[in-house]
């Protein structure tokens, strides 16, 4: 197609993301984001100035190859993108809807200094989704190698280095914990954002490569990471960050007081909000309180809002600006009506004589001087206690590791918040175990893993080179 | 999947079922228990692993049926199949040898109880076994518990089979004779059961350890669902217990969270009321 100049370029405003209604989406659990038609996202990527110094392929924790991919778009050749991407990314459906954009690629654009940054996250979903609907799969190669990997867990982390692993010519087998796959994609976060015909068709994929994955094995109960190490010749461990944090004030185990890991895993995993009179039951409040600012908040204050909510409410210790949340989750949130308590912190969880919470208690706050990490640390304002009602609140504080697995392993060096120690190449302190994602970095992001998870397959093809595989495959 | 060998009904809604399930068969100790989830849509319910067989790779679960979901599970069929069982969970029993131990179980909760009695008495604790239920046909496993159990005792609401009463007035005398005062007393039941029996222990300085059930739904300390409070800690049940020191337990705030769901309907319409 014709070269477009630079001014040309300039002049193209940024694309609008098609959604639903917000009214109507803060009552159902379909997608928000309706996804871009093919011309919008040819002239999105047609924004980009393919900058020699490519900015936005560093803030990419995975260095997604940005420009090369929207040229590619830019001219209408969207398998030609979908290659390019799939190179750097195994889940660009995933990312493209989950990244914390603002602040890793798009936080770095170029044009994002002068106006608006290239949507980037908007057209890796748009070329994945395209992708899915019109290329194949990848089949397994024909050349095994004849040696067998163990994957522990199937969070991001689990299915990125799955699939290299196979893609790499070796026998995979996937033990996840839970009936179901995708860690944090299924349980955590909801349909609205991400739905989960994704994480279905990925696990798909996976299959088609020849991957093996078996639920309802909990490493460190079901099996050992020792019993699995003797029957594989490596292992990649990748079972997340799964134990969540309490505020630990009073009133804390008051009936209608959820985790967020309870109250999305009932939702989503569960299926509490499908209606099913046989499945999981969750307490639909009228007035829900979340605690927390992150992304894991917002999922559940905006779930809350569609289980029929009339008042869902955030309340955060900071400021709006200090949330951690992706910059288009709170947007969101806001239109869908979502009431943010900001500066406020929880003293008390208050229950009626039944054990059911009925407010909660505040105390609001100022920011002061700047903490460590940077941000005005918030001081407690004397007197200013004051309640607030609510039938269900819910703590999404952060989680953090999870014993279960390392407990049973004194040879696995963990640093002091129980993460496992890992290096530069996902190598842990066993050799032939690698470990990444969310049990090394604490929780992080879903890119973060998946770029743990491709890092730690080429390690472990990297180590298995000239090594002789401990059980020959059985012919089956 | 896992397919249900056999499925017999031993008592008035409570079925012992052999399960085939070699990975648990094999890693599985007294004290533990697994998830388990009939079908895709079927809730996770946690269950305790009665028995073990790590040669025929099968796991024996009693399940009295007592609502949605452990009616549908006891319909299964042998040859059927269950979709999920994971396992095994929770700290095993820390078999210790005692000495003289008395084993209290109530109602559905002697089941949970088998594995345990099983477990010391084969570590050398000499038994006596109180078994209560609401008539005779509620009394469960008597035979099962006798076999190695020095004395087994039986009681009933009614009457109908041994004493009448509750287990508490057996446990009680056991209690007071110098002869037969247990070293330690392990109680598995309906919570007021567990409560009770810690409370008249208490006064004696007899170590109980209970057996916890609140909801639970993944079993491995990922949602914090099933938090009780120990000895005024936090503590998780399914990863921590699910047996505890009975004399630490918050009875009240368990039975309250276990009715959490049977009461949605009537807290969301006081919340009204509060706000009216
Ligand atoms: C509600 C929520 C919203 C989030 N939103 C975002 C977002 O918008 N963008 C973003 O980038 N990040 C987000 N995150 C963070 C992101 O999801 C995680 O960083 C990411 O999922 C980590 O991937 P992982 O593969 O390390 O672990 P996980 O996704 O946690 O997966 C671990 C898997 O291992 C299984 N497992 C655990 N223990 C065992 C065991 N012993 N044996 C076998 N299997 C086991 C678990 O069941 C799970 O399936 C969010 C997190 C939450 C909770
Ligand atoms: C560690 C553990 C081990 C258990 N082992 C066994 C066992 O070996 N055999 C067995 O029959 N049951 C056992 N239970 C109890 C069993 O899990 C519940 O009976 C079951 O979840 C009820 O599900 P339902 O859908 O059939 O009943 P529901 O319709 O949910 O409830 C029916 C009744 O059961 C009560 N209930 C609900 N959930 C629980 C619960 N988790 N614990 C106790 N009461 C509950 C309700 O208050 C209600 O009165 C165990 C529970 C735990 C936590
Ligand atoms: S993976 Fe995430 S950070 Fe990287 S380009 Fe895609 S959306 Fe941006
Ligand atoms: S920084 Fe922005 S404009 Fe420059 S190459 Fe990257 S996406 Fe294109
Ligand atoms: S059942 Fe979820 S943490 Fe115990």
């Amino acid at each position: 197609m014709a070269e477009i100049s630079v001014k040309e370029k300039m002049a193209i405003e940024r694309t609008k993301m098609p959604e639903q209604d917000a009214l109507e989406r803060s009552r159902n659990f379909k997608e928000v984001n309706l996804g871009l038609p093919l011309e919008w996202a040819v002239r999105e990527a047609q924004r980009c100035l393919a900058c020699k110094k490519r900015p936005c392929v560093d803030g990419c924790p995975v260095n997604v190859h940005i420009p090369e991919f929207l040229a590619k778009l830019a001219d209408g050749d969207v398998a030609g993108a979908a290659q390019i991407l799939r190179v750097d990314n195994a889940l660009p459906a995933t990312t493209g809807r989950v990244c914390p954009q603002e602040y890793q690629c798009e936080g770095q654009c170029l044009r994002g200094k002068k106006g608006q940054s290239v949507a980037i996250g908007w057209l890796e979903r748009f070329v994945a989704d395209w992708a899915a609907q019109n290329l194949a799969p990848d089949k397994a190669p024909a050349a095994q190698t004849g040696f067998r990997v163990a994957v522990i867990g199937s969070g991001p982390g689990g299915l990125t280095a799955a699939g290299e692993l196979a893609r790499a010519g070796h026998k995979v087998r996937v033990f996840e914990a839970l009936h179901d796959t995708g860690g944090v994609l299924r349980y955590g976060i909801p349909e609205f954002r991400l739905p989960k015909r994704i994480v279905d068709q990925e696990v798909q994929n996976l299959r088609e490569l020849g991957v093996e994955i078996e639920t309802d094995v909990i490493v460190g109960r079901t099996l050992t990471l020792s019993e699995i190490r003797e029957e594989y010749d490596a292992v990649f461990v990748a079972n997340g960050a799964g134990l969540p944090m309490f505020l630990h004030v009073p009133g804390e185990n008051l009936k209608g007081v959820y985790s967020a890991n309870e109250y999305l895993t009932r939702a989503n995993l569960m299926g509490a909000w499908m209606d099913d009179p046989c499945g999981t039951p969750i307490a639909r409040g009228k007035r829900v309180v979340v605690f927390g600012g992150g992304n894991v908040a917002m999922d559940s204050v905006r779930t809350a809002k569609r289980l029929g909510a009339d008042a869902a409410i955030i309340a955060y210790r900071r400021g709006k600006d200090e949330m951690p949340a992706r910059k288009e989750e709170v947007k969101h949130a806001e239109e869908e009506g979502i009431e943010f308590h900001l500066l406020v912190a929880p003293l008390e969880i208050l229950g009626d004589e039944k054990g059911w919470v009925r407010a909660v208690k505040l105390q609001k706050m100022e920011l002061g001087e700047p903490d460590a990490s940077g941000r005005r640390r918030p001081v407690a304002v004397e007197g200013s206690e004051f309640e607030l009602a609510c039938d269900v609140a819910v703590v999404a504080l952060g989680t953090t590791a999870n014993p279960l697995l390392t407990a049973a392993e004194p040879d696995l060096k963990l640093d002091k918040w129980g993460n496992i120690l890992a290096d530069e190449n996902q190598s842990t302190s066993i050799p032939g175990v690698f470990a990444g994602g969310d049990i090394v970095r604490g929780g992080a992001t879903v890119i973060l893993a998946m770029g743990d998870g491709k890092c730690a397959a080429q390690s472990i093809s990297e180590f298995l080179k000239g090594k002789t595989p401990k059980a020959p495959e059985k012919a089956a | 999947m896992f397919k249900v060998i056999s499925n017999e009904e031993i008592a008035p809604q409570l079925h012992r079922m052999v399960i085939e399930a070699p990975r648990i068969a094999k890693a599985r100790k007294p004290g533990q228990f697994a998830i388990v989830r009939l079908k895709p849509g079927a809730e996770r319910i946690p269950l305790t692993i009665a028995d073990d067989d790590p040669e025929a790779g099968t796991i024996t679960l009693i399940i009295q049926a007592v609502g949605y979901s452990t009616k549908e599970i006891v319909a299964t069929q042998p040859g059927e199949f269950i979709q999920n069982i994971a396992g095994p969970l929770g700290k095993p029993t820390d078999i210790e040898v005692w000495g003289k131990v008395v084993c209290v179980g109530g109602g559905a909760g002697t089941a949970v109880l088998f594995p345990l009695a099983k477990g010391l008495a084969q570590a050398g604790n000499e038994l006596t076994t109180i078994i209560g239920g609401r008539s005779e046909k509620y009394v469960i496993l008597f035979d099962e518990l006798s076999a190695f159990s020095k004395q087994t005792i039986a009681t009933t609401e009614d009457g109908s089979l041994g004493e009448k009463g509750f287990v508490t007035g057996p446990l009680k005398r056991l209690l007071d004779d110098p002869a037969t005062k247990p070293d330690a007393v392990y109680a598995v039941g309906p919570v007021p059961m567990m409560r009770a029996v810690s409370d008249m222990t208490r006064p004696y300085g007899v170590k109980t350890i209970v057996s916890l059930n609140p909801i639970m739904i993944d079993g491995t300390g990922m949602c914090g669902g099933c938090r009780v409070t120990v000895g005024g800690k936090v503590q998780f049940a399914c990863v921590d217990g699910p047996e505890f020191d009975g004399h630490d337990v918050d009875y009240a705030e368990l039975a309250a969270r276990q009715n959490a769901y049977q009461e949605l309907d009537e807290h969301g319409c006081r919340l009204d009321a509060a706000l009216a």
